[in-house]
This record gives structure tokens, C-alpha cells and sequence, in this order.
């Protein structure tokens, strides 16, 4: 177990800067998650810790070593690849005891650790068996188990849940996520999916563009998105984004105008308000139908257990908001809609997060 | 049932299943006679043929049974032709899949000059053998070609291939691995190409070598590649005919004349058509066999 810790990481692949001088401390033990859309470059830091990439710049430092200069064995971490790699002319044993006897790791010590590793993950009776005679869950598990019996002190994951059917990928979230309890192992997780990095993550590092938009425990990010993109891409549905088209005060706050006149009492102070174009963000279940704006339903998305309506306001922007399951409402409908205006976010013209 | 036509009864899906396959045989019509004109009937004349006393000149002379094997146990060059084809399959073989693979592997990246390395390795493959053989007859030119004056480098002066009973089958196959060491190098690097990068990374994070890799992940990925070159280079190199011919002429006293050259002097020279053919009977056995075995080698150490 020891904490990872990157120091000022850039990395340039001809023109093309994928991270931009990223800083980030891991604490030993934790569950973090990097978060980003296809391209943030969240896989390319991973390779880096990983040693399969040379950062351009930056130190990466586990527990008291410097590992960047180290090659990709010497560092001390196991990686699962998004494609698992498990070496297809090896069977399932061979596989695992690969990286051991590369280190000169005495057989029955191999022996030991493999029926250990099997046994928590449930494949004993596979481990005569090739890659190619499994199944995809099946060479998850291996792929996770090769990475065990090396421990490591640290696991890297890069987005290896893809390529797993949905039912299978949410049962492997929980198994991870006990895996990481009974280990209590520092892991990072790389993922563009909100859903794995918001239920196994003790932190989330939300990423865009090379860069570290957010680092925050899940109902952090959730709750308290720092900007606007960190806002858009954590939670599902998407929050709403309204243009905020005048600001007034009432009580030092600020009271966001719509352009369909509605007004929103935010609990931002208004001292604080940057000059520019102004977004107002909210989520769908901060949304409730009461005395307020006016719209009509023009999309009814049932999921069940909820039901989300788009409804469009009298301007024209759409919003979406919650209702229980059984809700009764039809197309074209009109409706009223009161915004929470305690839940409010409020975005500079800048993308940043404006609190008080 | 209301419309007994409207449903499908089980002849009649049949009758369509038949149809069908009477159309589908015009699709395969163009290959089959490409095939029944061009392999399977001349491959059953030729078997015919080697039972027959056939002259080009005195016409044919009658069904003599497997006399003319018999005549080929006992002539005077044709078992050393077959000693040096098989010496000469022994000796190319190996170096076609040894130095191929050392090439695919060494060139196997994106950079510029690899890209015209490779061009440059297989550029000779493109070259027919009469070019082939006018350059290698300069470079074995004694104390003249580039041969003699690099072997004179290092003391070893005199130095004549083409006209040593020891050397003349070894310098063919030189001639030979230069010319179309292309083919191999290519069908090694499309294989490479095929194993994923993340293998390698994994055996990366598994602390191997170099060496380790090489043995525990590009070959074993690669194997069915390193079987299907072997078996083409022995069927190829059985054939051997032009080189040979053009550069030593099957001497010096026989030593690098090979089955194919004996066959072309039999038939064509000699124009005894039915021992010639008993003589090619030999030669498709052996390259069957040969190719056979080798598949049974490699599916062999598969399992």
C-alpha cells in the first residue's frame, strides 16, 4: 500500500499536448477514479504511472520512490487492460504465474499465491484453461487475478469494464469495489462512464482536455460541481443549462432572470458576479411542478421506477425533470415548473463555478 | 390449412435447396475448370505418362508398367539430383525462416528507414532469375567477383563456387535466400502486425525481457505464420530449376543438379517424355511428403 503522487506530469505527443502540468496526490489505499470524455487523456496518465509512456515532463513518485524513470516492472504496479492482454497461447495459471517466475519467484510460492488469488476470485476451476476458451467475464476475473498475485502497491484499471455486457458490468462494479475493501490497495480507475466512477470511487478526478477539472469525493463532484463541465458530465440525466439573461439582488443575492421571465432566488451572493454572459444549471430533480415557469412536455422518457419529462419553456430551451413512475401526462401538455433555487448552480462566462 | 401453397411444405423447401445449389454452382464453374484444365488433368497425364513408353520422336510405345521408376533407381545423376534437392531444400528452408524472421523483427517498427529497408529486401524479389543469376555470376567470379575479393580480405584466396564439387549447391542457395527473402520477411511482418501492443505491454509490466518476450510471446503468437512459410518455402525450393541451370548448369559433375533440371533434360532433351514423367512422380512425392511432415511437426508442437 503506498500513496501515488504526480508532480507537475505534462505530456506532448508531437504538437498535440494531451496533460498540462497535472498535479495530484492519491493518498495510500484509496479508490480513485480518473473521469473524462474519450481524449481527456486520463488513459494517457495511467499508462504514464504504468511506465508504458515517458511523460514529457513531471516526476511520479509511489510511496518514497520515484518510479517515472523506473522501467514497467520495477515499479510495483499491476495494470488491467481494457482489453484484458492475457496472453492467448498461455493457459489461465500460466498466465498468472507469468510476471512470478520473471522475478525468480520460487514454484510453490507461485502455487500459493495463484490458489489464493483463484480461490477470491472464483476461477480455481479455470486455471487449466486458455484465454480463448473463456468468457469475457471470465477473462476479466483472470486479468484481475494476474494483477493480484504480483502484489502490487498499487492497481491501475484502465477502462476495463467496456467491454462487458451491461448486466455483467454492473456485478463486476460491486465485486471491484469489495475486491478494493478487502484489499485495501491504492487503485486508480480509468473510465468516461459517471455511473462506475460515482459507485466505486473514493475520489474522482474529473478530467477535460489534459487538464484536472474537479478532484472530489463522488457527492463533491455531484453536489458541488467547480464548473460548468464538471456539472454537464457528472449525473444522469445531464443537468439543465439555461442562460442566465439578467442578474438582480434581493438580499445581497442574486436573482437569476430567465429570458422567459422566469426569476430564480439563488444563494449566491451578488457581490461575487463576474461581468459577462451568465449560466444558470440545475438538476432534473431539482425541478419540481408547482407555481413557476410555464412549459409544455415534449418528450416523456419512462425508466421505470421514474419518469424524466423534457419540457420546453415558453423561450424555447428544454429542461428536463423528474416525476415518480406512474406519473399520467401526455405530449404537447402544458405544465408548471418551480425551480429549487437552493440547488441552483450559477457558471461564469468563464466556465467556473460562481459560489459565495 | 387454407392456402396449401402459400405454406411451405417440407418438398417443396427442398426442390428450392436444390435449385439454390444448381445456381450456385455457375458461381464456382469459371474456378472448377481453371482447375480441372490447368492442375487436375495434366496432374493425371502426367501419372499416366509415367507408366508409358512415351518418345517425343518415336511417338508412344505402350503401357510398360513401372519401368520407368525402375530405370530412375538406376540411372546414373537422378539419385544424386534428388540427394542434391533435398540437400538443397535442407540448407534454404531453415535460412528462409531463420533470416526472415530476423528481418521481419528487425524492421517491424514505423520508422522511415525501416520502411526502405524493407522496400530494399524485397526490391530483389522482383527481379526475374535470368537478372538474378548475371549478378551472382559477377559476384562468384574468381579473383575478380565481389566473392573472391571479400574472402581475399581475409586470406582466403581462390575462392571458385561455381566450379567446387562443395561449394556450387551452398552458393545457389545464397543466390536463392537473396533473391525472394522478400516473400518470408513479408508474411513474418503481417504476423507481427497482428499481435496486440497491449501483450507487450502487459509482458512489460510482467518484468520480462527481451528475450523472454521473444520467446514466451512473439513466437508462440507468430507460430502458425512460421509453419505456413516453412511449408511454402519446401514446396518452393524443391522446385528448384533456374538458378541452378543458369549459374552452374547442374556441375560441377552433377553436384548442384537438381530434380526439376533432370526432368528438363529427360523430357525435353533427351525427349523421353515417360521417364521424365516418373521422374516429376518422384519429385511430387517428395515435396507431399515433405510438406506433410513438416505440418505434422508444427501441429504437433501445438498441442
Amino acid at each position: 500500500m503506498a500513496n501515488l503522487s504526480l508532480r507537475q506530469v505534462s505530456k506532448r505527443f508531437g504538437h498535440v499536448e494531451v496533460l498540462r502540468d497535472l498535479s495530484l496526490e492519491i493518498p495510500a489505499g484509496e479508490f480513485a477514479v480518473f473521469l473524462g470524455p474519450s481524449g481527456c487523456g486520463k488513459s494517457t496518465l495511467l499508462r504514464i504511472v504504468a511506465g508504458l509512456e515517458a511523460p514529457t515532463s513531471g516526476e511520479v513518485h509511489l510511496g518514497a520512490e520515484r518510479i517515472d524513470t523506473m522501467s514497467p516492472g520495477d515499479r510495483g504496479v499491476a495494470m488491467v487492460f481494457q482489453h484484458y492482454a492475457l496472453y492467448p497461447h498461455m493457459t489461465v495459471r500460466q498466465n498468472m504465474a507469468f510476471g512470478l517466475q520473471n522475478i525468480g519467484t520460487p514454484p510453490e510460492e507461485i502455487t500459493r499465491k495463484i490458489s489464493e488469488a483463484a480461490a477470491m476470485l472464483e476461477i480455481a476451476h479455470l486455471l487449466d484453461r486458455k484465454p480463448g476458451q473463456l468468457s469475457g467475464g471470465q477473462r476479466q476475473r483472470v486479468a484481475i487475478g494476474r494483477a493480484i498475485v504480483k502484489q502490487p502497491k498499487a492497481f491501475l484499471f484502465d477502462e476495463p469494464l467496456s467491454n462487458l455486457d451491461a448486466a455483467l458490468r454492473s456485478r463486476t462494479r460491486i465485486e471491484l469495489a469489495r475486491l478494493h475493501q478487502r484489499m485495501q490497495t491504492t487503485m486508480v480507475f480509468v473510465t468516461h462512464d459517471q455511473v462506475e466512477a460515482m459507485t466505486m470511487a473514493t475520489r474522482i478526478v474529473v478530467m477535460n482536455q489534459g487538464r484536472i477539472e474537479q478532484v472530489g469525493t463522488p457527492m463533491e463532484v455531484y453536489q458541488q460541481p467547480d464548473t460548468r463541465f464538471v456539472a454537464g458530465f457528472v449525473g444522469t440525466p445531464a443537468m439543465n443549462f439555461l442562460p442566465v439573461a439578467r442578474v438582480e439582488e434581493r438580499a445581497g443575492r442574486a436573482v437569476a432572470c430567465l429570458p422567459d421571465g422566469t426569476e430564480i432566488a439563488t444563494t449566491v451572493p451578488v457581490g461575487h458576479l463576474p461581468s459577462g454572459d451568465l449560466t444558470l444549471g440545475i438538476r432534473a430533480e431539482h425541478i419540481v411542478p408547482g407555481d413557476g415557469a410555464e412549459a409544455r412536455v415534449v418528450v416523456i422518457e419512462r425508466l421505470g421506477e421514474r419518469t424524466l419529462i423534457y419540457a420546453d419553456l415558453r423561450d424555447g430551451s428544454t429542461v428536463v425533470y423528474d416525476e415518480p413512475g406512474d406519473v399520467r401526462l401526455d405530449i404537447g401538455q402544458p405544465v408548471r415548473l418551480a425551480f429549487d433555487g437552493a440547488a441552483v448552480h450559477l457558471f461564469g462566462p468563464d466556465g467556473m463555478t460562481l459560489r459565495g | 390449412m387454407a392456402d396449401p401453397k402459400g405454406a411451405p411444405s417440407r418438398g417443396s423447401t427442398g426442390a428450392a435447396i436444390g435449385e439454390k445449389h444448381a445456381a450456385n454452382l455457375l458461381f464456382v464453374l469459371p474456378y472448377l475448370l481453371v482447375l480441372l484444365v490447368l492442375l487436375l488433368i495434366p496432374l493425371g497425364l502426367g501419372i499416366w505418362l509415367s507408366f508409358q513408353d512415351y518418345d517425343m520422336l518415336g511417338g508412344w510405345n505402350g503401357g510398360v508398367g513401372l519401368d520407368n521408376f525402375r530405370n530412375l533407381l538406376d540411372d546414373s545423376i537422378f539419385p544424386g539430383a534428388v540427394r542434391n534437392t533435398v540437400v538443397f531444400v535442407l540448407i534454404t528452408t531453415p535460412a528462409f525462416v531463420g533470416l526472415g524472421l530476423f528481418l521481419a523483427l528487425a524492421l517491424n517498427d514505423s520508422l522511415r528507414r525501416s520502411a526502405v529497408l524493407r522496400t530494399v529486401f524485397f526490391g530483389s524479389s522482383v527481379l526475374s532469375v535470368t537478372i538474378v543469376t548475371l549478378i551472382w555470376r559477377l559476384v562468384y567470379l574468381p579473383d575478380r567477383g565481389l566473392a573472391a575479393d571479400i574472402l581475399g580480405l581475409v586470406g582466403l584466396h581462390g575462392f571458385d563456387p561455381v566450379t567446387s564439387e562443395t561449394w556450387a549447391l551452398p552458393a545457389i542457395a545464397v543466390v536463392t535466400v537473396w533473391w525472394i527473402i522478400g516473400l518470408p520477411m513479408t508474411l513474418f511482418l503481417a504476423a507481427l502486425q497482428q499481435i496486440p501492443a497491449e501483450l507487450y505491454e502487459a509482458a512489460a509490466l510482467d518484468h520480462a525481457s527481451r528475450l523472454t518476450t521473444l520467446r514466451n510471446i512473439t513466437l508462440p503468437s507468430i507460430r502458425r505464420t512460421i509453419a505456413v512459410v516453412a511449408v511454402i518455402e519446401i514446396v518452393l525450393q524443391f522446385q528448384l530449376f533456374g538458378q541452378a541451370l543458369l549459374i552452374t548448369g547442374g556441375g560441377p559433375n552433377n553436384h548442384s543438379r537438381p530434380i526439376v533440371q533432370f526432368i528438363y533434360e529427360a523430357g525435353f532433351r533427351d525427349l523421353q517424355l515417360g521417364f521424365a514423367a516418373a521422374a516429376s512422380q518422384v519429385l511430387f512425392a517428395l515435396m507431399l511428403l515433405a510438406a506433410l511432415g513438416q505440418m505434422w511437426l508444427s501441429r504437433r508442437g501445438e498441442n
